[in-house]
């Protein structure tokens, strides 16, 4: 073959591009890599965990005792902050209103309290490991540092939410991630065995499924005797939550499961001889997984928002534990919320969990389809 | 009922036996993980009257084609550049003086549309303008592959027919019905009538194919679009299906493009060929030059990889090294070069190959550096008075594809 | 048609069997039981009880009776509609339950439907027109809504609704009105003060229904036939209403059956946070005492609220889906 001429120069020629990887990479990378585009589902997972490790340091970030009782400063608003040479708050004190002899706060911004960094306050165990009474932020008696406030006893809103989030944080993704494992296991039996066993098991995800969420936590809650130890108290409910839990998300594994289990991989295996549990550990697991960690990530707001709403009616957590559904009892009434408002503040500080837990499950569910 | 309002260019040369012609289009699809080049200048005329064959492998963008001529790129397709023109036939009306809806329940005031024959740019019109909606359906019909998902499963066969009757024909339900049921008949449906009545889910792949294609034929289009029409139908229907088009088209005298990855339904059904290879044309040429005298080493292999009967045993079968690049990067110089057997360093990667005519027959190009002009200056050099005969004829490289 | 209504009537009564046992089981669990609790009542306002007086409480409560007696009593009673005594209240639960069943149901119902009419066009407009401004304000709409508890939203909108609009809030109708026997006047009271509660209650399920509903229209869109519409040269908004909605809404339809539960449980939270006379503060407070007949029976209500709830759902999936009919 002879060629006529030199190769001039083609403008429709290209140079040679890097090419695309995306038959390559690891199923898990892809994942990853579209996780990282969809910016809201990052930004909720990082509040998370600063959130998370605020729960972890509560104590040392909290510059008063979230349990003290002071009479002497109920239902005081939050401190005010003014620059004095520092960052500081300003000092308060009572006067009797003359007109209906009630005792009322006055903010004295000529009297400032600085605000002491790593200083000096109540006694806790730092991660449980060694006593300390370094606080972030603290200033000197007698004053009061009330960052959100003081509720009805005087306690410290600001340290309460910060205690409390050690117990909301948790509860909820511990009663799911115990749902979870039931789940997964029921599931799967009852998804990939079909038949008479996948019947039962549907009836009775069914029957649990009739009866309405809050109302059954409520009466199972209800049904605990209300003189028990906190700790005795949060396994019990975590279990509760659990029980109802599992249900929903079984009947998803099954979904998923049984869709697996038609597919043809399966049955090539199960022509080349696999036994049962090799089909289900090397097959059905791992394509299930990421679809397993979507639906958790997604029903972990659902039961945080339970434990709040059961603490909140008095049936979750009793005092004196401390969570946010405890923290809101107080702002049940009107008149409450209407003149302190900042008793909300813990409402806030769920929303904005369940929110980031719904931003990043969103993304996690939108990532874990990279083929899509 | 719709009628197109057509702007028609009166400056685009269109031979009269041509339907519809694609020139250098270019069509991309840009995704979050990259840019899709589909369609990268494909060019070829469908003839009026007969059925012309795209043949490629899965991803050279045979679909798009299809759907670009339609306006029905799914997003975030888009037609980057390139023309279609379109030469719809005179519509005769049938309902002279009649009441005329433009849509369901809208009367559009006034403005009578009218086709006239002449030629049309589909790519300037808008993809949701009632000009291409008048020429869906009634002027170009496009039946698709998987027939169990083309069909709405939540309403009747007969509703959906009926639907398109509806908007091009004539807006009289019963009469619509009643046309539904006629060409349903028409396409060897027995007991039409049951079949009208029926949901998609309650009928066969064939039965099913076959209500497609009554809905696409329902308006009497000048042009079916068939998107691998047999591809998931078993052989047996596939036939009879096949028989069905050859018989339509004889009746209807429409035009049709056929889609397909298989070279046999090729040979069975179809006048002219197209084949296409990475969203590029590659050789075009009438069914049976394409048979017997294949010119690009891409036709050869395809044709060379189809088994048959009574080759010795015991030998390899023939197929295509490498595999269809993913179709996020870009191929440098000729799209085929890394699988060609015949590929010529420094030239093939480097230099895209223009379309040329094999010496001898016009209607037969092809797009390869084996032949004469595929270089701007080669096909400079070859229009020269005293041009050369710049290449040996074509010949050790390529054998006719043989029997 | 038929025999699919039968059949599902059939596993309604199954269900609810099994969830009266369970529920009985509950009733039985607490440690002290109800004559227990009389006793204490009853010493504490300064009766000194009897041994004899004990002996007739016992037999009168049937305390002694082997616990299969017992299920058969309290269930048979049940089911002719006799649901036993509250302690607390001293009455009969049917006399408590009733009244305000009729609202809890009122309201529930009112909620769905309402959330199903705006979140259906929602939804569609959201899916239709990605990315635009009005759509992301629409999935910060549906954040929230999902996100906020409706405890938390009856209690904002509460103190929203008596500082900005000095409304008379709480319960369902004003203080004047509460007594009177029904009148026009006070049906237009009604309307004044449920729009809070049904608010609240279908907040969360509307903004959950558009987001099931848009991505439901995302995913059909995809879908073959949508492009065949297309191809016959249907109009847009036909394609989109006509053709996508129409096979959209199925699974909204058995989505329809997760809204419910979370419709009566809410009913019954926003209930007790804005003191309406509906079932959920009777709930709490039975729960609270303990008081075990009553809660139990509202908890069997409840539940046979939401499985015919399931059920109407079901006939209305057969009977707009073709498909759904014949499978089953």
């Amino acid at each position: 073959m002879a060629i006529v001429q030199e190769p001039t120069h083609d403008p429709t020629a290209q140079p040679t591009e890097r090419s695309s990887d995306v038959g390559e990479v690891s199923q898990w990378r892809l994942m990853w890599r579209r996780f990282k585009q969809s910016k809201l589902a990052v930004a909720g997972g990082l509040i998370l965990l600063v959130m998370y490790v605020i729960a972890l340091f509560a104590p040392f970030l909290a510059p008063n005792d979230p349990n003290q009782v002071d009479s002497d400063n109920k239902n005081t608003a939050p401190s005010r902050l003014t620059w004095d040479g520092g960052l500081a708050i300003c000092g308060q004190r009572q006067e009797l209103n003359e007109e209906n002899f009630e005792f009322v706060y006055v903010v004295d911004c000529n009297t400032t309290h600085k605000i002491q960094w790593f200083g000096k306050g109540w006694e806790y165990k730092f991660l449980g490991l060694f006593t300390t009474d370094r606080h972030l932020m603290t200033v000197e008696e007698p004053a009061k540092l009330y960052l959100w406030g003081a509720d009805l006893d005087g306690r410290d809103v600001f340290a309460r939410t910060l205690i409390g989030s050690r117990v909301s944080l948790t509860i909820g993704l511990f009663g799911v991630a115990i749902g979870t494992i039931l789940a997964a296991i029921i599931g799967t039996i009852s998804g990939y065995f079909g038949g008479m066993v996948d019947n039962i098991i549907q009836r009775l995800i069914e029957i649990i499924l009739s009866v309405p969420t809050l109302p059954l936590w409520a009466t199972m809650a209800a049904v605990l005797p209300r003189d028990m130890s906190v700790t005795k108290r949060y396994f019990l409910i975590t279990l509760i939550l659990s029980l109802v839990a599992w249900a929903g998300l079984a009947r998803q594994v099954r979904g998923k499961v049984m869709s697996y289990a038609s597919a043809d991989y399966v049955a090539a295996a199960r022509a080349a001889g696999s036994g049962h549990t090799r089909i289900i550990l090397t097959h059905m697991v791992p394509n299930s997984v990421s679809h397993l960690v979507v639906v958790t990530m997604l029903a972990i707001p659902g039961t945080i928002i339970a434990e709040t709403s059961l603490s909140f009616l008095g049936i979750g957590m009793l005092p004196p534990a401390v969570s946010w559904g405890v923290l809101l009892q107080d702002a049940q009434k009107v008149q409450v919320v209407t003149q302190y408002p900042w008793m909300l503040i813990p409402a806030l500080a769920v929303i904005i969990a369940v929110t980031c837990y719904q931003l990043l499950g969103d993304g996690v569910r939108d990532a874990v389809d990279p083929y899509g | 009922m719709t009628e197109a309002t057509v702007s028609t260019t009166t400056d685009v040369e269109m031979p009269s036996d041509t339907v519809v012609s694609v020139r250098d289009l270019h069509v991309e699809f840009p995704t979050q993980v990259g840019l899709v080049r589909a369609l990268n200048g494909v060019s070829f005329d469908v003839p009026r009257g007969k059925v012309l064959g795209i043949v490629g492998e899965s991803g050279c963008g045979k679909s798009v084609t299809a759907r670009a001529i339609l306006r029905i790129i799914e997003r975030p397709g888009r037609i980057v550049s390139g023309n279609i023109y379109f030469r719809p036939q005179r519509h005769l009306r049938d309902e002279p003086g009649g009441t005329r809806r433009s849509e369901k329940g809208q009367r559009k005031g006034g403005q009578e549309h009218s086709l006239d024959g002449g030629i049309v740019d589909l790519t300037a019109m808008d993809p949701n303008s009632p000009e291409i909606r008048a020429i869906r359906g009634q002027e170009i019909s496009m039946i698709f592959q998987e027939p169990m998902t083309s069909l709405n499963p939540v309403y009747t066969v007969g509703n959906q027919i009926e639907e398109a009757i509806l908007l091009h024909q004539t807006s009289d339900r019963d009469e619509a019905h009643r046309r539904a049921v006629e060409i349903l008949r028409r396409v060897g449906m027995p007991n039409p009538e049951r079949i009208a009545r029926s949901y998609p889910h309650q009928l066969s792949g064939g039965m099913r194919q076959r209500a497609m294609i009554a809905m696409a034929l329902s308006c009497t289009p000048t042009l079916l679009i068939a998107d691998e029409p047999t591809t998931a139908l078993d052989v047996t229907t596939e036939a009879q299906i096949l028989e069905l088009m050859r018989e339509l088209q004889a009746d209807f005298g429409m035009s049709i493009m056929f889609i397909t990855h298989s070279m046999g339904v090729v040979a069975q059904l179809c006048d002219e060929v197209v084949v296409m290879y990475l969203g590029r044309v590659v050789e075009r040429a009438n069914v049976e030059d394409l048979f017997y005298n294949p010119k690009h080493p891409y036709t050869v292999s395809l044709l060379r990889s189809i088994p048959r009967l009574g080759v010795n045993r015991g030998q390899k079968l023939e197929v295509i090294k490498g595999s269809v690049p993913d179709p996020y990067s870009r191929v440098p110089g000729c799209p085929f070069h890394p699988r060609c057997p015949s590929a010529m360093p420094g030239l093939c990667d480097k230099v895209l190959p223009l379309e040329t005519p094999v010496p001898g027959d016009t209607a037969h190009t092809v797009r390869c550096h084996l032949y004469p002009g595929s270089t701007p200056a080669d096909a400079a050099s070859s229009t020269a008075p005293n041009a050369q005969p710049s290449t040996a004829a074509p010949s050790g490289t390529d054998s006719p594809a043989g029997n | 048609m038929v025999a699919f209504i039968v059949r599902r009537c059939l596993y309604m009564v199954v269900t609810l069997f099994v969830i009266s046992i369970v529920s009985f089981i509950l009733i039985e669990a607490p440690p002290g039981d109800a004559l227990t609790a009389e006793i204490q009542r009853l010493r504490s306002i300064g009766n000194n009880v009897s041994e004899d007086q004990i002996k007739a409480l016992e037999e009168r409560y049937g305390m002694n009776d082997p616990v299969l007696v017992k299920y058969g009593k309290w269930a048979s009673g049940f089911i002719v509609g006799d649901f036993g005594q509250s302690f607390t209240h001293r009455t009969e639960v049917s006399e408590l339950i009733w009244g305000r069943m009729g609202y809890t149901v009122l309201l529930a119902g009112t909620s769905l439907i309402l959330a199903w009419l705006i979140a259906i066009p929602i939804g569609v407009y959201s899916a239709t027109h990605r990315y635009s401004p009005l759509d992301y304000v629409i999935t910060l709409f549906q954040f929230i809504g999902v996100a906020i508890p409706e405890f938390l939203l009856a209690l904002i909108v509460l103190v929203f609704a008596a500082r900005f609009l000095g409304m008379d809030v709480g319960g369902l109708f004003s203080v004047d009105f509460e007594e009177k026997p029904w009148s026009f006047a006070k049906f237009v009271d009604l309307l004044k003060h449920l729009w809070i509660p049904l608010v609240v209650i279908s907040a969360s399920s509307t903004a959950w229904l558009t987001r099931v509903m848009r991505a439901n229209l995302l995913d059909v869109l995809n879908q073959q036939y949508i492009q065949t519409a297309r191809a016959k040269g249907v109009l847009e908004r036909r394609v989109i209403w006509k053709h996508a909605v129409r096979n959209a809404v199925h699974p909204l339809i058995m989505a329809a059956g997760t809204t419910l539960p979370v419709i009566i449980s809410g009913e019954a939270i926003v209930g007790i946070v804005l003191n309406l006379p509906t079932i959920g503060p009777l709930f709490l407070d039975a729960l609270i005492n303990q008081d075990m007949y009553l809660a139990v029976s509202v908890l069997m209500l409840l539940s046979i609220l939401l499985v015919i709830g399931n059920l109407l759902a079901d006939i209305a999936l057969a009977w707009v889906d073709p498909r759904a009919r014949s499978a089953e």
